[in-house]
């Protein structure tokens, strides 16, 4: 059992001030084995914060980041899954499954992680799973009026992958699940 | 007094407990055997050790202490004895016996201590009697321990108050008359002169003496007895009396604190007058403010244990007096330093917050006090005094965790104008780190001016404020609180969130260039969410002429994002701009979103020439043009040509044709059917798989291989998407050339395999397979491709 966390869009100070109190006092380091984060934090506090969590952290570049060296994509394999992680502002049209889906033949993965739209969403089609852990702070987003903070925590067990999304509405945690199996050959199916 | 030698001294020591011992022995069995004569021979003999001159009273005391146990042995035998019928009077004549007056003494107290007991005198009597004996001994150590015995033993005989207040009253004066001796020792000893070698000495037993003292005061403060009035009428009076005649600075300070220690703190709020009365009557270099520091933090406390006190305080003026003593100590002692009367003000300030906390004009009082004095000064260069008005500025902070409530003291700002910048910057962070932590709602824009004048600081350059001095780091940090500040700002009223977003704006366009890429996003981000709820249901049809609309939030936005080409930050406002136009989009007006649109090409064409960041830039305007629906066609013509003629000018080939194809969604808008013109998409791919043959040929002739074939794979995908959406220029025979083209590229002798592409490749033809397979209308259109 692997536990990973996906989070992103906090944009801190920009946008935000801090992560909802209610997240982090459920966001203890110890827990989580490995943390992908899709961008836009922006300032190197965030960074501090979120390597004192789990200090197996990915990011990649989102366009409001303070540091220009993180990598436009990132690919890692976490047990039997290979996960790609991409902000998704490169990805035109922007929030576009079908252009996600591209990006995730290119990068070759079973599982995308991608953000930029601040809503959540953990989609399946035939190549894998595209998840986009939302903003964790609830940025504002040009996306969308309504935006809810959320993160994802991924549950990463043989083949199987529980998809664990906690969003904040209206001042309560509430949290749903997704299974995903994959097949022993390569592609994953629901 | 003087001792030679410490080892001496322990020797000395020595002796005398060993003589003490072999007495006490001896004692013992004359007490077993009922030989009362035996009895008070050891024990005279025995307390003549107590006679030496050559101790220091920290080893006399242990010498004592050891007679003192002693002697409670031999206060039980003189109770049986009297028990057994042998009369005190008896008892009286008998101890007399001994030779030396000072074993004389100690008998005699003993034996008084029982007779009390008995109650066959008034106790008064008894003690009066003693007392007057006891007054014999001149010698200061020797005479101390035995008044110091006679009122421990004492102590406990007393009667209650209820039953012989006569006898209270009085013993407590003969107590007064035991602690006069004792404070007089402490002149006696100050007035001393001697060898410079044996100053030290003398301080030293100066400090032991003083403990001795200040151990009998706690006894006196123990005595039942010693009721409220008692203290008040009496006690407290007398004591200061001679606490102000020894004119002596160190004692006069210990014994104030001792007071204070020692005696309850209800006492001290009954009393508060006449204690405050005293201390301007000390000697100019006692050191008040720690003495009037400490008495207020124990009323603080006594305050803070329990509501039910708090009337007390009240009944007494105790906010009045105190406030009045301290101005009458700051104005006497005029060269006071500063850190003294700020010190002073900050206990008085924390008095204040415990126990009027409703209060806030008493706590602005205290304020406004200071500021008098801090007036006379200037700029405070005394780092601890800096300090203690950090702490006396945090203080309110602390006790109310509200910034809005602290702003309603209106000396508070004044106190900040005199600290330096440093200090000022160092306040500012505590008032934002308290904002953030107790989530205080600023929600008017005269608040938040006043906080923003308050943390000015941080906000801009303070005259005369050492610019290059500033690490890096933290004046991020500081920068990043101040935009997290603005995050904070909030109020549902939107003419209300506008002025204050205009408050806030007029504040950081001081910051300077510096500090203008922190503080601006932000400002841009909470006006945007502003127009958002200006487009709300609420929105007022019948709004007034001059009421907040989205255009006016615009053209503020506008003017401010301005200020960022004088940093420069081209990059930064590029986004900005580019976030307006969406929310221009959002709010239908057209006109504004060109507008941001404009300033953003011409901040891309003229201000951006880092190729990696135009990659970036040019992906952010097609994205963001994308997603315009607010253009008629001639506005949305020009800014598509500009983007497509801006995505072909990047440097590099890849990029070039990623932004080209990038580019054919311009021309396809899936929820706009007009949108959808399929001509120049294809045209867009096309011009996107010359620019992918260039890089080829390119890189053949410069390398000796053609290079990867990922640009094929990706407008292959790009083809596949548009064929899928159903633009019919895309037919199933170009996706198979395109297909085969690649195939033939990777076969092909100059190709240098790449495993990403080869893998990206296949996962396209296993989606054109999974297509095919799906059947129904999807299956049908993919059915001709062959893979």
């Amino acid at each position: 059992m692997v536990l990973v966390l996906a989070i992103g869009d906090l944009h801190i100070p920009h946008r935000a001030s801090d992560l909802p109190q209610k997240f982090k006092s459920m966001l203890v380091p110890g827990k989580i084995q490995h943390i992908i984060c899709t961008g836009n934090l922006s300032i190197k506090e965030v960074h501090d914060y979120l390597k004192s969590l789990c200090p197996d952290l990915h990011v990649t570049r989102g366009e409001y980041d303070e540091d220009s060296r993180y990598p436009e994509t990132k690919t890692l394999t976490i047990g039997q899954f290979k996960l790609g992680i991409c902000h998704g502002h490169q990805v035109i049209p922007w929030g576009d499954l079908d252009s996600l889906a591209m990006l995730q033949r290119q990068l070759d993965v079973d599982i995308l992680v991608t953000g930029h739209t601040h809503q959540f969403k953990a989609y399946k089609h035939e190549g894998g799973v595209v998840i986009n852990p939302g903003s964790a702070t609830g940025a504002y987003s040009s996306f969308t009026f309504d935006v809810n903070p959320s993160f994802v925590l991924m549950d990463i067990d043989g083949l199987r992958v529980v998809v664990y999304v906690y969003e904040l509405i209206d001042g309560e945690v509430k949290v749903d699940k997704i299974d995903f199996k994959k097949t022993a050959t390569t592609r994953l199916a629901h | 007094m003087m001792v030679d030698g410490v080892e001496d001294e322990e020797k000395w020591l020595a002796a005398g407990i060993a003589g003490l011992q072999q007495n006490a022995f001896y004692m013992h069995r004359a007490l077993d055997s009922n030989n009362l004569r035996d009895a008070l021979k050891y024990s005279a003999q025995m307390l003549s050790e107590l006679r030496t001159s050559k101790l220091s009273p920290q080893k006399y005391y242990q010498l004592y202490m050891r007679a003192f146990d002693e002697l409670r042995k031999l206060e039980m035998f003189f109770k049986e004895e009297t028990r057994r019928g042998c009369s005190i009077i008896d008892l009286y004549e008998l101890v007399q016996h001994a030779g030396n007056i000072l074993p004389r003494l100690y008998l005699l107290c003993t034996v008084g201590s029982v007779y009390i007991k008995s109650k066959e005198a008034p106790a008064k009597d008894v003690l009066k009697d003693l007392v007057e004996m006891c007054r014999g001994i001149q010698h200061p150590v020797r005479g101390l321990f035995l008044r110091s015995y006679l009122s421990q033993i004492s102590r406990d005989k007393l009667p209650d108050i209820g039953s012989e207040y006569e006898g209270c009253y009085t013993a407590c004066e003969s107590f007064i008359l035991l602690a006069d001796p004792e404070l007089r020792l402490a002149v006696g000893l100050s007035g001393l002169q001697g060898p410079a070698r044996e100053k030290d000495k003398r301080e030293k037993e100066r400090s032991e003496l003083r403990d001795l003292v200040g151990k009998n005061l706690h006894v006196l403060s123990q005595i039942e007895g010693v009721d409220l009035d008692m203290y008040k009428e009496t006690v407290l009076p007398r004591v200061l009396e001679q606490v102000v005649n020894c004119k002596d600075e160190i004692a006069q300070c210990y014994l104030m604190d001792c007071i204070i220690q020692v005696f309850p703190d209800e006492y001290h709020l009954q009393t508060l007058e006449i204690l405050l009365g005293a201390f301007p009557q000390l000697q100019p270099s006692v050191d008040i403010k720690t003495v009037l520091s400490r008495l207020m933090e124990r009323l603080s406390n006594y305050a803070a244990s329990s509501t039910e006190v708090l009337p007390e305080f009240l009944q007494v003026e105790a906010f009045s007096k105190l406030n009045n003593a301290i101005g009458k100590v700051i104005e006497a002692q005029a060269d006071m330093p500063i850190l003294g009367a700020v010190t002073l003000y900050s206990s008085l300030l924390t008095f204040t917050l415990h126990v009027h906390p409703d209060r806030l004009d008493y706590a602005d009082q205290v304020l406004g006090a200071c500021v008098k004095k801090l007036s006379g000064e200037g700029k405070l260069e005394d780092n601890r005094a800096t300090k203690q008005i950090v702490a006396l500025l945090s203080a309110p902070l602390d006790k109310y965790n509200d910034i809005v409530t602290v702003l309603k003291l209106s000396n508070y700002p004044s106190v900040m104008e005199y600290v330096d910048s440093e200090t000022n910057k160092v306040m500012a962070m505590v008032i934002i780190q308290s904002i953030m932590k107790n989530n205080t709602q600023i929600s008017t824009a005269d608040k938040v001016g006043a906080l923003f004048e308050l943390i000015k600081g941080l906000i801009r350059d303070l005259d005369g404020a050492a610019h290059d001095q500033v690490d890096e780091d933290d004046f991020k940090e500081e920068q990043n609180s101040v935009a997290r500040l603005i995050q904070m700002l909030q109020n549902d009223d939107t003419e209300e969130m506008f002025k204050i977003i205009c408050t806030v704006r007029k504040h950081i366009l001081t910051g300077g260039p510096k500090r203008l890429p922190f503080t601006v996003p932000p400002l841009v981000f909470s006006s945007l969410k502003l127009v958002r709820q200006l487009q709300g249901p609420e929105e007022n049809p019948f709004g007034e002429e001059g009421s907040t609309t989205p255009k006016k939030v615009f053209q503020l936005l506008n003017q401010t994002i301005e200020t960022l080409y004088g940093v420069p930050a081209p990059e930064l406002a590029l986004r900005l701009y580019l976030q307006c136009a969406e929310a221009a989009n959002d709010s239908d007006l057209e006109p504004v979103a060109y507008e941001f649109f404009t300033q953003a090409y011409i901040l891309y064409e003229e201000e951006i020439s880092d190729s990696r960041a135009q990659v970036t830039a040019i992906h952010l305007i097609i994205g963001t043009l994308q997603r315009m629906h607010v253009f008629g066609v001639e506005n949305r013509d020009t800014l598509t040509h500009k983007a497509t003629g801006y995505s072909a000018k990047l440097l590099k080939k890849p990029d070039q044709c990623r932004a080209v194809y990038a580019c054919s969604h311009l021309f396809w808008v899936d929820d706009q059917d007009n949108m959808k013109d399929g001509e120049r998409v294809l045209l867009c791919l096309k011009r996107a798989l010359r620019i992918a043959n260039a890089a080829q040929q390119m890189s053949n002739a410069t390398r000796g291989s053609t290079g990867s074939v990922t640009l094929f794979v990706e407008i292959l995908n790009k083809y596949l998407y548009f064929f899928e959406k159903g633009n019919t220029q895309i037919n199933a025979a170009a996706i198979q050339s395109l297909i085969e083209l690649i195939t033939a590229e990777m076969q092909s002798e100059s190709n240098s395999p790449d495993p990403a592409a080869d893998a990206f490749f296949a996962s396209t033809l296993r989606y054109i397979q999974f297509q095919k397979q799906k059947g129904g209308a999807v299956g049908e259109k993919y059915e001709p491709i062959k893979v």
